[in-house]
């Protein structure tokens, strides 16, 4: 890694997204935001960080001594190893850039909004140092983080991610040298939803092509994924983006985030709000244009999770959660095969349930 | 009194009135003496009373006076006889028509379904050739349409002489110019119908080329757009707009020479034409202006099937009125060239788009059949040019011209009076002027013609206080003549529409064909007739029975446009998406329902229009 690398990149700052310096994850964020498919507002904290963190504080040397002679197959001196690494990495000072471009960052993404808002820390790997996309999407995922402190205590917990057991063991047994292993993190803005939903970009009933259909409720959107609620469903026309078809669903009630809980409560919807539709005709063509994008841009039928955060300025409040390739429904006419742009890598399969999670209960 | 239920029991089947159920405005009856026999609905043997029939109030949405239905007899005769006797459409034929109450009602003829299997190797024979030869065919009927009107300029009505010329004596020619008032009359009418007969010629056959088009289109892609549709195929830069274009680079040269004083006062024709010939520049301005009269000034603010109907060449203070307001615009900054290039690059866009989502097979039909469509679909709107504004405008300046003649003879007192006569009856009248003035005795007519037309005219003005119903009779349970869709924008829902504004209880929103893409605010301009174009302001919604293509000026100026009736190719339609504007056609009721100063929200994506105060 070069040393004018930066320690931290915002996802909406343009550049190109590199794997190398912003792990799988970011680098998906970067290059979905530059795509016109904007996700919840949020910076990386780049590998260039980390290793600076590691190379200031010698931890990089201690590390390489103590993997050296590890035998993966005795797993009380490996689980000790790890041990003592990690708490290395949760516990050395960071090198005062390094922390002070971190800080910078988390105070530039509050600036943005008119009252502190709770943010979500995980984990972006340059994949192929750990063993499976999963293992690190998934482990290493804090939400609803609020305040500096925490943030930077999470931001430590991602980087140790690197060195749990199972990693250790896995990398010495594949052979895959710890020389370079890096870790990016992503802080990103939990997403307050006044409206959410789904978009397939077909028409899932037939298969058709030429269509969009959205699904849209008020609130966060898992009861929308879950079918507890009734939503809006919308049929577009895919190149004209005019409305085909819509029903007005019942929608009886919202999942709103209760910040201070760190949770989401279900709350009833008032009669008026119920039926009628919950988006205005703007916003059904805004999400139907979002997910043409996605479409394009990954080459293939996608279906993707969708909202509105009321705490982003008018106009730029729709964000994207997920998209992944719609197999379920596979039109006569869809014969493409998926291809994921390369700059991508791994990051259509990590996109799936990642910045969905975002809205989501805390995992207790 | 006990309450009662609330709930009404189900309705029947619910039906427009039956022609016999109609209410003759007061004044107007006799009406049916005035208009040929056969085109009432009184003297057939009452199966019309059952029938359907819808009003087609786009071409002619004000009452007939007598002489004036010749233009619906040539040309829904001409229509018809394109299907059933020229191409064998296999399953349509012509359109039957009545006038009933003034107004012209419509019923498509279908051809019995036993039959439409044997017409389709003919129907391809005829139609193949002329889609393998329309460039060819195409030059041709320029030719020959551009013929007809040069004969039809050439003639000439003028008043009998005292006395027959000593030349003819001598020659003796033993005629005494009486014959060529006959024969000219006579000759008008035929020109008038060879042109309507040429009119048909491409114009079916445009439409079925796209409707082909459309319904391959509706099968691969269901429930896609009609507009989608009509993008992917109208032509973008048509001489429809070259009048219009016209006065749009007169102005532009007008503010190139400084020239926009001399436009203080334009219904002032021949004072503001002097005033820009006396200026610096203006004899430039002037020979331009002269060339583009021939023959893009052959063109009429109505829609070329009346007599009343002013053309640009002989009412020049409309011209010279919408070039001032151009000046008004190019001064304030504004463009008044219709954004061409926007509009190619969308097309592209709609057409890519639409033919990425098939497959190779269905890929190489979509692009056989665009093409086509692409090809034949610009006569459609260009023909209009040819026939109803050139050719009409000249058939309705010779028709005035005879009327003259008629008035120098002490028949009427204005050359319009003539429109009360039938066409039969002009020719029985030129039979009388003539008789009276060969045997130096009082002809008739001066002592039966102006009571009589008074009595017409009475009766005429009667009919017009009343709107049309837009249907007769029960509806068929689903309407599938595609002709009668596209063209008239008349589908079950549509018709179900009407049926339910009749009804009590309606809340008022008005929907319609979303024919043109667009949401939009603004202060509502009902318009009537063209007379009261004058009246449009800037940023306006236009709200109209119907719209001409005429009124092209208008469309710079306005936001969106409301019509009662017209489907996704109705001029209207067809305007707005040229000049981007959101157009929501075929309402029914737009100009009835909404007034003028009202607020309203047209929403051309979804063809709804809602009053907001």
């Amino acid at each position: 890694m070069t040393t004018d690398a930066p320690y931290v990149r915002f996802f909406d700052e343009g550049g190109d997204p590199t794997v190398e310096l912003l792990g799988g994850k970011c680098a998906s964020l970067v290059s979905m935001t530059g795509a016109g498919m904007p996700v919840p507002p949020g910076f990386a904290i780049t590998t260039a960080a980390y290793d600076a963190f590691v190379d200031a504080t010698g931890i990089r040397d201690e590390i390489s001594h103590k993997l050296a002679t590890l035998d993966a197959d005795h797993v009380s001196s490996v689980d000790a190893a790890s041990a003592t690494i990690r708490d290395h990495l949760t516990s050395r000072p960071m090198p005062e850039p390094v922390r002070a471009a971190i800080v910078a960052a988390y105070q530039s993404l509050q600036d943005r909004f008119s009252s502190p808002v709770p943010v979500a820390v995980r984990s972006s790997a340059t994949a192929e140092d750990l063993p499976g996309a999963s293992f690190a999407g998934q482990q290493d995922t804090y939400l609803w983080v609020t305040g500096l402190d925490s943030v930077l205590h999470h931001v430590r917990e991602c980087w140790a991610s690197l060195y749990t057991s199972r990693a250790i063991i896995y990398r010495l047994r594949n052979d895959i040298p710890d020389l370079g292993l890096s870790m990016a993190v992503a802080v990103q803005k939990m997403v307050n939803s006044s409206v959410s939903g789904v978009a397939i970009t077909m028409n899932p009933t037939t298969g058709d092509r030429s269509k969009i259909t959205i699904d849209a409720s008020y609130g966060v959107g898992e009861m929308v994924v879950s079918g507890q609620v009734t939503p809006d469903n919308i049929l577009l026309d895919k190149v004209m983006l005019s409305i085909v078809s819509e029903t007005i669903g019942d929608k009886h009630a919202e999942l709103v985030p209760d910040a201070t809980a760190g949770d989401l409560v279900e709350v009833p919807v008032d009669p008026e709000r119920r039926t009628r539709r919950c988006l205005t005709d703007d916003e059904v063509v805004a999400v139907a244009t979002m997910a043409k994008r996605a479409e394009k841009h990954y080459g293939c039928p996608q279906d993707i999770e969708w909202a509105y955060d009321s705490d982003l300025p008018p106009g730029e409040g729709l964000l994207l959660l997920q998209s992944r390739p719609e197999t379920v429904h596979s039109a006569p006419a869809a014969t493409t095969t998926p291809s994921t742009p390369s700059t991508l890598g791994p990051a259509t399969g990590l996109l799936s349930g990642i910045t969905a999670s975002l809205t989501n209960r805390n995992p207790s | 009194m006990t309450a009662a239920p609330t709930q009404p029991v189900t309705a029947p089947m619910k039906s427009f009135p039956k022609p016999s159920q109609l209410t003759v405005p007061e004044g107007a009856e006799g009406w049916e003496k005035l208009y040929p026999y056969n085109l009432v609905f009184q003297n057939l043997s009452g199966a019309e009373d059952e029938k359907f029939w819808f009003c087609d109030s786009q071409h002619w949405p004000a009452v007939f006076k007598p002489f004036e239905t010749i233009g619906g007899e040539f040309a829904v005769k001409c229509l018809g006889q394109y299907n059933t006797r020229h191409l064998l459409i296999p399953p349509a034929n012509g359109i039957e028509f009545k006038i009933h109450l003034g107004y012209l009602y419509m019923s498509p003829v279908g051809v019995p379904p036993e039959q439409v299997a044997a017409r389709v190797p003919e129907f391809e024979r005829r139609a193949g050739h002329y889609f393998q030869n329309w460039d060819s065919l195409l030059e041709q009927w320029k030719i020959k349409v551009r013929a007809t009107i040069d004969e039809m300029e050439a003639l000439s009505f003028s008043s009998l002489p005292d006395m027959v010329p000593f030349e003819d004596i001598v020659t003796g020619k033993a005629k005494d110019g009486s014959e060529v008032l006959m024969e000219n009359y006579d000759r008008l009418i035929q020109l008038c119908y060879q042109n309507w007969q040429y009119h048909f010629e491409f114009l079916n056959l445009g439409y079925l080329a796209y409707l082909d088009f459309f319904g391959f289109c509706k099968e691969v892609f269901p429930g896609i757009p009609d507009l989608a549709i009509a993008k992917m195929v109208q032509g973008v830069d048509m001489e429809l707009f070259r009048p219009d274009d016209e006065l749009k680079k007169l102005a532009k040269l007008a503010v190139e020479h400084g020239l926009e004083a001399a436009f203080s006062d334009t219904d002032d024709v021949e004072g503001t034409l002097a005033r820009i010939a006396a200026a610096d520049g203006g004899t430039a301005w002037v020979a331009q202006y002269e060339a583009a009269q021939d023959p893009w000034f052959n063109f009429t603010v109505g829609n070329g099937f009346y007599g009343h109907d002013k053309y640009w060449l002989e009412h020049q203070e409309i011209p010279l009125g919408y070039i001032k307001d151009y000046i008004r615009r190019l001064g304030e900054g504004h463009e008044i060239m219709r954004p061409v290039d926007q509009l190619i690059a969308e097309k592209d866009r709609v057409v890519e788009e639409y033919r990425d989502l098939l497959d190779e097979e269905q890929r190489a039909a979509f692009d056989a059949k665009r093409g086509l469509a692409a090809t034949a679909y610009p006569y459609v709107e260009n023909h209009n040019f040819y026939i109803e504004h050139w050719t009409m405008g000249v058939f309705w300046r010779k028709v005035r011209e005879l009327g003259q003649v008629f008035v120098d003879a002490g028949f009427w007192g204005d050359r319009h009076d003539m429109l009360y006569l039938t066409r039969g009856e002009v020719r029985d009248a030129i039979f009388d002027l003539v008789t009276g003035w060969a045997v130096g005795a009082d002809a008739t007519g001066p002592h039966y013609w102006p009571a009589e037309i008074e009595r017409r005219r009475g009766i005429i003005d009667a009919l017009s206080t009343a709107r049309p119903q837009p249907a007769l009779n029960t509806p068929p349970a689903e309407i599938t003549e595609p002709f009668t869709m596209m063209l008239y924008g008349i589908t079950t829902e549509q018709v179900q529409q009407w049926l339910a504004d009749g009804e009590e209880g309606h809340d008022g929103s008005i929907t319609g064909m979303a024919a043109s893409p667009g949401v939009v605010e603004g202060i509502a301009r009902v318009v009537h007739s063209a007379d009261q174009l004058g009246e449009v302001q800037e940023g306006d919604i236009l709200v109209a029975t119907i719209t001409a293509p005429s009124w092209g000026p208008i469309f710079g100026k306005i936001k969106a446009t409301v019509t009662d009736i017209g489907g996704m190719m109705s001029h209207a339609a067809i305007v707005c998406r040229e000049y981007g504007l959101p157009a929501v056609t075929g309402t029914g009721n737009g100009s009835t329902t909404i007034r003028t100063g009202q607020r309203v929200r047209v929403d051309g994506n979804t063809g709804r229009v809602e009053i907001l105060d």
